[in-house]
């Protein structure tokens, strides 16, 4: 703080006087809302390192590798991502550059349909979703259907999960790839790769994507952080990755959880932090 | 490629959707207007009668305290950052307030709980009696944590759009500072305030996760906590169409939430081109 108070000096020399007051309006303003938001981390912090009766150590940070499900979830949470990234982006990318490039007319019913998951809560969106396994089993169950029904909830890879995580995440990828779409011209791009004998997949490959690349890898770690944050539709359809675990061991071990709490804020701002730094490079 | 083939690559997004997305909101609605498979108005009633009503009524005061707070404080604390001349204060303030506005969910719950918990650090130092953090003023702070930084991030972009040119036209033209904000700072924000006020009135409305990982439930009714609970219990068998029919009562309300907010969201772009 002293530093940065330092620097402002000769910036400020002339207007000092106006400036006082709102100055240390602001101040105090910065001051609350940094006691606010910090306090609760470096508390999460220290409650994860003290006990009183074992004093200072890191040993919730060393237990957490060896806690049960802790692998498990991890590697079930990171493939669901995996898993969806894939889905999710081979849905939507034809489908945005097929209205962009000959269904034009299409492109309002797209918005609309990529909004539509936003007004829907996921707790209401997992309700029906449950409801309409547990009618589709039954309705289902003299035909083979049924099979493929029992094998998308396997619970080592519940396929469900990840077709739910497609829906939840489809308006943020749909907005991050409408807005790499806005800055190049497909059109003309694609007509002229064409006029030079391009074949189809040598213009998806070599000329949209590569100006795509952005948006993509923002959408991707977009949806990565979120299917690793998601708690709700997991744990009403019975399965356990990585946020569900977390409450299920809280119980037990409240130290742990909440220093899998600290480490997950951590990665969810590298991930944020490659999608900035992603954004950041598109405008340059 | 000829016109007639052009949709097809949109063919496999639009069938995907009729089956994961249209599939459940059917069998929802279907679910709502059925009992033991005849059609029936039973269990809307009975999704806003007594404790279902005042888990619906909990959510909306929770979320509409929310709202009202957060962009309150959201929006002082935007128009600290904007009109800060630390550029590396403002970028640090944006950027935390991108993660937090969208990390909810489970850690935040445990962020709370290790701090004003009932065995919490800061909650010894303060004295707070037991439960205070699963009280409603206590959601109310939990949820402020990710509602503030959203706000923030409605904002900045706002109030970076006041340009110093209009205070100086302004003036120029013999008007005070209350005339500016009456006449032009206050009704270029509008959009942007209201529309920041309805996403954390959503926001709010729709969390379930951290109030679950909490355990609030118990003092502060939800309506998500409801249904969740009647969804996975097995004791309350008739129980699942109710909360089918609760879910209906918050999609509504979530898109009367939506059909006030998209609008105002297009309407503030207009000045901040």
């Amino acid at each position: 703080m002293a530093a940065v108070t330092g620097l402002e000096q000769p910036l400020a020399a002339a207007p000092a006087a106006r400036t006082a007051r709102p100055r240390l309006w602001r101040a105090a303003v910065f001051a609350v809302a940094g006691l606010y938001f910090l306090v609760p981390l470096g508390a999460s912090l220290w409650y994860t390192i003290y006990t009183p009766t074992s004093g200072v150590s890191f040993g919730a940070y060393g237990e957490l590798l060896t806690a049960e499900g802790f692998a498990g979830s991890l590697a079930l949470s990171l493939g669901l991502g995996l898993a969806t990234i894939a889905l999710v982006l081979l849905l939507t990318l034809p489908a945005m550059l097929a209205v962009r490039l000959s269904a034009p007319r299409l492109r309002p019913v797209m918005e609309v349909l990529c909004t539509l998951p936003l007004v829907v809560p996921p707790i209401t969106y997992v309700a029906g979703l449950g409801t309409s396994l547990r009618t589709g089993a039954d309705l289902l169950a003299p035909t083979p259907f049924w099979a493929t029904l029992i094998a998308i909830q396997d619970p080592a890879f519940p396929v469900v999960l990840v077709l739910a995580y497609v829906v939840l995440v489809l308006p943020f990828v749909y907005r991050s790839l409408d807005a790499g779409l806005r800055t190049m011209d497909v059109r003309t791009l694609v007509e002229a790769a064409r006029n030079l004998g391009a074949s189809w997949p040598h213009v998806v490959f070599r000329v949209l994507i590569p100006n795509l690349r952005s948006a993509l890898a923002s959408a991707s770690f977009l949806t990565l952080a979120l299917v690793f944050g998601e708690f709700t539709v997991a744990r009403l359809l019975g399965y356990q990755p990585f946020a569900v675990w977390i409450v299920t061991i809280s119980g037990s071990r409240g130290q742990v959880s909440v220093a899998v709490s600290i480490l997950s804020l951590l990665l969810f701002w590298l991930l944020l932090l490659a999608v900035s730094s992603a954004f950041g490079r598109e405008k340059k | 490629m000829t016109r007639s083939k052009g949709w097809l690559g949109a063919l496999p997004l639009l069938v995907f959707y009729a089956f994961v997305f249209g599939v459940p909101l059917v069998a929802l609605l279907a679910g709502a207007f059925t009992s033991r498979g005849r059609p029936t108005l039973d269990n809307l009633r009975q999704s806003l009668q007594g404790g279902n009503l005042t888990s619906m009524a909990g959510s909306v005061q929770v979320s509409a305290v929310v709202a009202l707070l957060g962009a309150l404080l959201g929006t002082v604390l935007a128009y600290a950052v904007v009109t800060s001349r630390f550029t590396a204060l403002r970028q640090a303030v944006l950027t935390a307030s991108g993660v937090l506005a969208n990390f909810g969910g489970v850690p935040l719950a445990f962020f709370w709980v290790a701090t004003l918990g009932n065995s919490g650090v800061v909650s010894g130092l303060l004295g707070l009696p037991t439960g205070a953090l699963y009280s409603f003023w206590g959601l109310v702070v939990v949820y402020l944590y990710f509602s503030v930084p959203l706000m923030v991030l409605v904002m900045a972009p706002a109030l970076d759009g006041l340009r110093p040119q209009w205070r100086e036209a302004a003036a120029n033209n013999g008007g005070t500072a209350w005339h500016y904000w009456r006449h032009v700072g206050v009704p270029v924000l509008t959009p942007s305030l209201l529309g920041g006020v309805v996403l954390l009135f959503g926001s709010a409305f729709a969390a379930y996760a951290t109030a679950a990982a909490m355990g609030a439930g118990t003092v502060v009714p939800l309506v998500t906590l409801k249904i969740a609970n009647a969804l996975t219990s097995d004791v309350l068998i008739g129980q699942e169409n109710v909360a089918l029919a609760l879910s209906l009562d918050m999609i509504v309300v979530a898109g009367l939430v939506m059909a006030v907010y998209l609008p105002l969201q297009k309407r503030s772009t207009r000045w901040l081109r």
